[in-house]
C-alpha cells in the first residue's frame, strides 16, 4: 500500500507504544473533512434510551435522524416493542420557518392517547436548535395533559460529541429516577447500567447477579422499563458498563442519592467474573454472595473452558485490530483476545479520554498502535502494516476489513448473539474462530507478501 | 407481532410520521455523488448526519463507503459553516487527494444559510483547490422532498457545474439512470452498448458500490462517471432520464443548458418501460434493435406466458420511491396482478400521483394511493383489505411478518439480502428477475398452505 499522508494535527492522536514519550491527544472535535467513524449528540442518546420498550420516542426533526435510527440497534425486549417503530414529527420547510412547536405538540398528544406509554422522550435534532422551539414547554405542557413523564431530550447533533448525546440522555432518565416506590427493595440490591441487552446480554448478567441473590431493581436501558427507572434510586449499588454511556447517570444518583457505583464489564472471563467479585465484595456484610459467586464464576468457567481451549490452539499467534466506540470496551476486548492466544495489534477508540488511552497503552504489549478518531485510510494502513488476521469493529469498519481480506466481529450493535458473560465469551471465541479461519480468505488476493511466505 | 402497535382503525394524521417510507435529502445526494470517479462527497453538517448515511449506505451495499463532513459544532452552527468548509477542502485533497469533492447541505447548513458557491469560489481563491480538480455542491435540505430529491439535485448540479457545449454535436447519448442499483447502471449500459450506442452514464455507481474484494482499501475504487464524461455530456445526440422525480431534472437542465434535446422515461422496469426505453435509444441513434435484446425480450414474453396463471388477479402492496413504484405498477398490471395499496414517502406531487392513478386505471375495485405517506398507513390498508404479495424495501419485513403476506425486497434499503448490487431489475433481464422473485414468493407460500393432498411435485 502507498504510503498514507497524515494530517499535522492528527499526529498526536496516533501512538505506537515503545515509542516515547506517551503523549496522546483526544477529546478533540473531529476535523473538519476527515472521514472520521464517529456520530453526533442524537445518535448518543438515541443509542443510550432506544432500549426503553414501554416509552415513547418521538424525533422532532427532519425525517433522516427518524429514520436512520428506526430499530437499528439490536437490542432485545421481553415485552412491549413500542420502541421498534419510528415516530417522527418529519419538519418541513414551513415548520422551519414558523416553528415546529404545534406540530410537535400535536404529534405527541395524538401518540400519547394511542398508545398510553409510560413515558415519552421527546429528541431535539439539529434543526430544532436553530430554529429555537421550547421543546421544554411543549414537553410540560403534555406532560400535564396527559399525566404522563415527558421528557425533553437534549441532543441537537451539533451540540458536542456522541459522549454529550449520552449525558443528554442520563439527564433526562434522571428526571425519571427517584418517582418511583422503593418499599420491597432488598438490601442486596443494584441496577445494572449501561447495558443494552444486545442480543440478550442483559438477561444473561442479571441471571448471574440474580443467581448470586441480588436483586437487579432496573437495567438501565436493556430490556428497559419506566417504572424501574423511577424507583432505581432504591437500590444500595450501581453497577456501570461501557464507560462512557452512563457514568455520568451514576455519578448523579450518588451526589442525589448517596449512591455508590463500580465500573465494570462484561467482557471475557476474567472482566465478567471481577464484576461478580466487585459486587459481591461490596456487600461485604453478606459474606455468602461471595460464596455464591464463587461457585458460579467456577461453574460458569468450567462449562466453557474445555472448548476455549480447543478454539484457542488454533487461533494462537493470530493477529487482531480493535476500533470502538468507547476505549473501556476495548481493554476487556484485549484481556479476551490474549485468553485466546491472539496478539493485539491495533488498539484505538471514537471516544476514548486520556486517562482510557494511558490504560491502553499499559495493556498493550510492545508495537501496538493507539489511535483516536481514526480515519479508513489509518485503520486499512496499520491493519497492513501490522498483519492483522482480525477486525473487531462497528458497522462502518465491516466491509472495510473484508476488503483487506481479514476476519470481522461485530462487537457493536449489529452482533446477533450474546458476547457478554461466560457463555458470551464462547460466543466470541467462535464467532472470531469461524471468521479467522473462514476459507473466504484462501481465495482472496494476497494481503502481503510476508504472510505469504509464511501461510 | 412486532408492529402489534398497528391498529386497523385509520385516522388522519398531519403533524405525525410512523415508520417512514423515505429518509432525507442528504443520503441520495451522497449516493449519487458516489457515482462520480474519484469523488469524495461531502456532507455540510453535523458529524452525525454523514455517519448515518455512510452506515446505512454500508448496510445496504457491504462495501466500504467514504464520505468527509465539515462536522459542525455549536460555534459553526452560530457563526457560519464556511471556515468548516474550508479547512474541510483543505484537508480532503492534503489528505485523501480525491479528483472532485461532491458538497452536500443538510437541515443545519441550510438553515443558518451558508452559500455553498461563494466558500467554494473562496477557496478557490486561496488556493485550496488543487490544479485539475475539482469542488461542486447541491443544495439538499433535509426538511424538503425525500432522499429521491437529494438524488435528483446532486445529479442536476453534475449538469449545472460541469456540462459543457463544445459546438458540434457528438455521438454520445447520456443515459441518466436515476436513484437505482450499480447493477441496474451496468445493465443500461450493456443494453446501450447491444444497440451500439455510446452512453455518458451519471451517476454511474457500478464498481464503485458493488467492487471485487481486491485486498485493498481503495477510497476511490474504479467506477464512476468522469469529469470528462460529464463536461462532453453538452454535447451529446441527445439525453434519456430516467425517472421523473430522479432524473428529470439533470436531464432537463442540460437541454436547457447545452441544448442537449431530453426524453424523461419512466425507469426501464418492466416489459413496457423496457420497450419504451429501447425505443427512445434506438430513435435517438438511429439504429435497429439487435437480436440480442429481441432474445431477452422474448424471453421475457415466454415466461410471463408459462407463469401467467399464477400471477392472475393476486393482489400487491407496493412501498418504495416515486419512479420505481410507477414502473412497477405498471408491470404488475401487465401481469394481471392488481396493486391495491401502494404508498411512496416522498412527497412527488400531484402530477405524479395522477400517473400513477393511471397506471391502475384498470385494476378493479378501488386502489389505495397516498403520495407522500407512511408505512404505518400501508399497514393499516393491508389490515382493512388483506393482500396476496408485498413489495417493498427490509423494513416492509415487518408487516410481512405480521400479516404473513409473501414478501418481495426491491427498493432502498435492502439490509438483509443479497443480490440487488449484483443482479439488475431493469431491462428485459431485471423484468424476468423480478418475475421470479415475485413467483418464488407466492408458490413458496402456495406449497407452505398446501395440505399433504394438494400438494403436488409439478404445479
Amino acid at each position: 500500500m502507498d504510503p498514507i499522508a497524515i494530517l499535522d494535527q492528527r499526529k498526536d492522536q496516533i501512538f505506537q507504544k515503545g515509542q516515547a514519550p506517551f503523549a496522546m491527544t483526544c477529546d478533540k472535535h473531529s476535523l473538519a473533512g476527515s472521514v472520521s467513524q464517529r456520530a453526533c449528540v442524537f445518535c448518543g442518546s438515541r443509542v443510550v434510551l432506544y432500549p426503553i420498550a414501554d416509552a415513547l420516542h418521538l424525533i422532532h426533526g427532519p425525517i433522516g435522524c427518524a429514520a436512520y435510527t428506526w430499530d437499528i440497534r439490536g437490542a432485545l425486549s421481553s415485552g412491549p416493542q413500542l420502541h421498534r417503530l419510528s415516530f417522527s414529527t418529519d419538519l418541513t420547510e414551513k415548520e422551519v420557518i414558523f416553528g415546529g412547536e404545534k406540530k410537535l405538540h400535536q404529534a405527541l398528544s395524538q401518540l400519547i392517547a394511542a398508545y398510553r406509554p409510560k413515558a415519552a422522550f421527546v429528541y431535539s435534532t439539529c434543526i430544532v436548535g436553530i430554529i429555537g422551539d421550547d421543546v421544554e414547554a411543549i414537553c410540560r405542557k403534555v406532560a400535564n395533559e396527559q399525566q404522563i413523564p415527558v421528557l425533553a431530550v437534549h441532543s441537537e447533533g451539533f451540540k458536542g460529541t456522541k459522549k454529550d448525546g449520552y449525558r443528554a440522555a442520563c439527564e433526562a432518565l434522571f428526571k425519571l429516577v427517584g418517582t418511583g416506590p422503593t418499599a420491597d427493595i432488598a438490601p442486596a440490591s443494584i441496577n445494572i447500567l449501561g447495558e443494552f441487552n444486545i442480543g440478550g446480554e442483559a438477561w444473561t448478567i442479571k441471571r448471574y447477579y440474580e443467581q448470586m441473590g441480588i436483586q437487579v431493581v432496573s437495567v438501565m436501558t436493556g430490556d428497559g422499563r419506566i417504572d424501574q427507572v423511577r424507583r432505581s434510586h432504591g437500590v444500595r449499588l450501581n453497577v456501570v458498563q461501557c464507560s462512557g454511556a452512563m457514568t455520568y447517570l451514576a455519578d448523579m444518583m450518588k451526589e442525589r442519592y448517596g449512591i455508590p457505583y463500580l465500573r465494570v464489564s462484561y467482557f471475557g472471563i476474567e472482566d465478567m467474573a471481577k464484576a461478580l467479585y466487585d459486587v459481591a465484595a461490596h456487600f461485604a456484610d453478606q459474606p455468602h454472595l461471595m460464596d455464591k459467586a464463587r461457585e458460579l464464576v467456577r461453574r460458569e468457567v468450567n462449562a466453557i473452558l474445555p472448548r476455549l481451549q480447543e478454539i484457542r490452539s488454533d487461533l494462537t499467534g493470530k493477529r487482531a485490530a480493535i476500533y470502538v466506540g468507547g476505549a473501556f470496551k476495548a481493554f476487556s476486548l484485549i484481556k479476551a483476545l490474549r485468553h485466546l492466544g491472539m496478539q493485539v495489534v491495533l488498539a484505538g477508540s471514537q471516544t476514548g479520554n486520556q486517562q482510557d488511552y494511558e490504560t491502553l497503552r499499559d495493556l498493550c504489549d510492545d508495537g501496538t498502535v493507539i489511535l483516536d478518531d481514526a480515519n479508513p485510510l489509518e485503520l486499512s494502513k496499520y491493519v497492513i502494516e501490522k498483519r492483522a488476521d482480525l477486525f473487531i469493529g462497528g458497522v462502518k469498519e465491516r466491509p472495510i476489513a473484508y476488503k483487506l481480506g481479514i476476519g470481522f466481529c461485530d462487537h457493536n450493535h449489529e452482533r446477533k448473539i450474546p458476547l457478554a458473560g461466560f457463555e458470551g465469551m464462547l460466543h466470541f471465541a467462535r464467532e472470531i474462530h469461524t471468521t479467522v479461519t473462514s476459507p473466504v480468505w484462501r481465495f482472496t488476493p494476497f494481503r502481503n507478501p510476508v504472510v505469504e511466505e509464511h501461510p | 407481532m412486532l408492529l402489534r402497535h398497528t391498529t386497523a382503525n385509520i385516522k388522519e394524521r398531519k403533524a405525525l410520521t410512523v415508520n417512514p417510507a423515505k429518509t432525507c435529502q442528504p443520503i441520495g445526494a451522497m449516493y449519487a455523488a458516489l457515482g462520480v470517479h474519484g469523488c469524495l462527497p461531502h456532507s455540510h453538517g453535523s458529524q452525525g448526519c454523514y455517519a448515518y448515511h455512510r452506515s446505512t449506505l454500508t448496510r445496504h451495499y457491504k462495501e466500504p463507503v467514504m464520505a468527509a463532513t465539515s462536522a459542525f459544532t455549536e460555534g459553526a452552527s452560530v457563526f457560519g459553516g464556511q471556515a468548516n468548509l474550508l479547512q474541510a477542502i483543505d484537508n480532503i485533497f492534503t489528505v485523501y487527494d480525491p479528483e472532485v469533492i461532491a458538497v452536500h447541505t443538510t437541515c443545519l447548513s441550510e438553515t443558518i444559510g451558508d452559500d455553498i458557491p461563494q466558500i467554494i469560489n473562496k477557496a478557490k481563491t486561496d488556493g485550496k483547490i488543487p490544479q485539475g480538480k475539482f469542488v461542486f455542491h447541491a443544495n439538499t435540505p433535509s426538511y424538503v422532498g425525500s432522499h429521491v430529491t437529494g438524488f435528483a439535485n446532486m445529479t442536476k448540479a453534475m449538469v449545472d457545474y460541469f456540462a459543457q457545449p463544445n459546438g458540434r454535436k457528438t455521438t454520445t447519448v447520456n443515459l441518466i439512470p436515476g436513484f437505482v442499483e450499480p447493477a441496474d447502471m451496468a445493465e443500461i449500459r450493456r443494453m446501450a452498448m447491444e444497440l451500439g450506442v455510446k452512453p455518458i452514464i451519471f451517476p454511474d455507481t457500478s464498481k464503485v458500490l458493488n467492487g471485487p474484494l481486491t485486498g485493498k482499501h481503495k477510497m476511490f475504487p474504479e467506477g464512476g462517471v468522469t469529469i470528462e464524461a460529464l463536461q462532453q455530456s453538452g454535447s451529446s445526440m441527445g439525453s434519456i432520464a430516467m425517472g421523473g422525480l430522479a432524473s428529470a431534472p439533470a436531464g432537463l437542465a442540460l437541454d436547457a443548458k447545452c441544448k442537449v434535446p431530453c426524453q424523461v422515461l419512466n425507469l426501464p422496469i418492466g416489459l413496457h418501460d423496457s420497450d419504451l426505453f429501447v425505443e427512445s435509444l434506438r430513435q435517438i441513434a438511429g439504429v435497429s434493435v439487435p437480436e440480442t435484446l429481441e432474445l431477452e425480450r422474448g424471453q421475457l414474453v415466454d415466461a410471463i406466458s408459462d407463469w401467467h396463471q399464477y400471477l392472475y388477479g393476486k393482489r400487491v402492496a407496493l412501498v418504495g420511491d416515486p419512479d420505481q413504484l410507477l414502473a412497477l405498477t405498471r408491470y404488475l398490471v401487465a401481469l394481471d396482478m392488481q396493486p391495491v395499496h401502494i404508498v411512496t414517502g416522498s412527497p412527488a406531487g400531484k402530477k405524479y400521483e395522477a400517473s400513477l392513478r393511471q397506471a391502475v386505471a384498470d385494476v378493479p375495485g378501488k386502489v389505495n394511493i397516498k403520495v407522500p405517506g407512511d408505512m404505518f398507513r400501508l399497514h393499516q390498508w393491508i389490515k382493512n383489505q388483506p393482500v396476496d404479495l408485498l413489495i417493498g424495501n427490509t423494513y416492509g419485513k415487518y408487516i410481512a411478518r405480521d400479516e404473513d403476506i409473501p414478501f418481495v425486497r426491491f427498493g432502498f434499503p435492502i439490509l438483509d439480502r443479497l443480490g440487488h448490487s449484483y443482479f439488475p431489475s431493469v431491462g428485459y433481464r431485471g423484468a424476468l428477475r423480478l418475475l421470479e422473485k415475485i413467483l418464488d414468493a407466492l408458490l413458496d407460500r402456495k406449497e407452505r398452505d398446501s395440505s399433504d393432498i394438494e400438494f403436488e411435485l409439478v404445479l
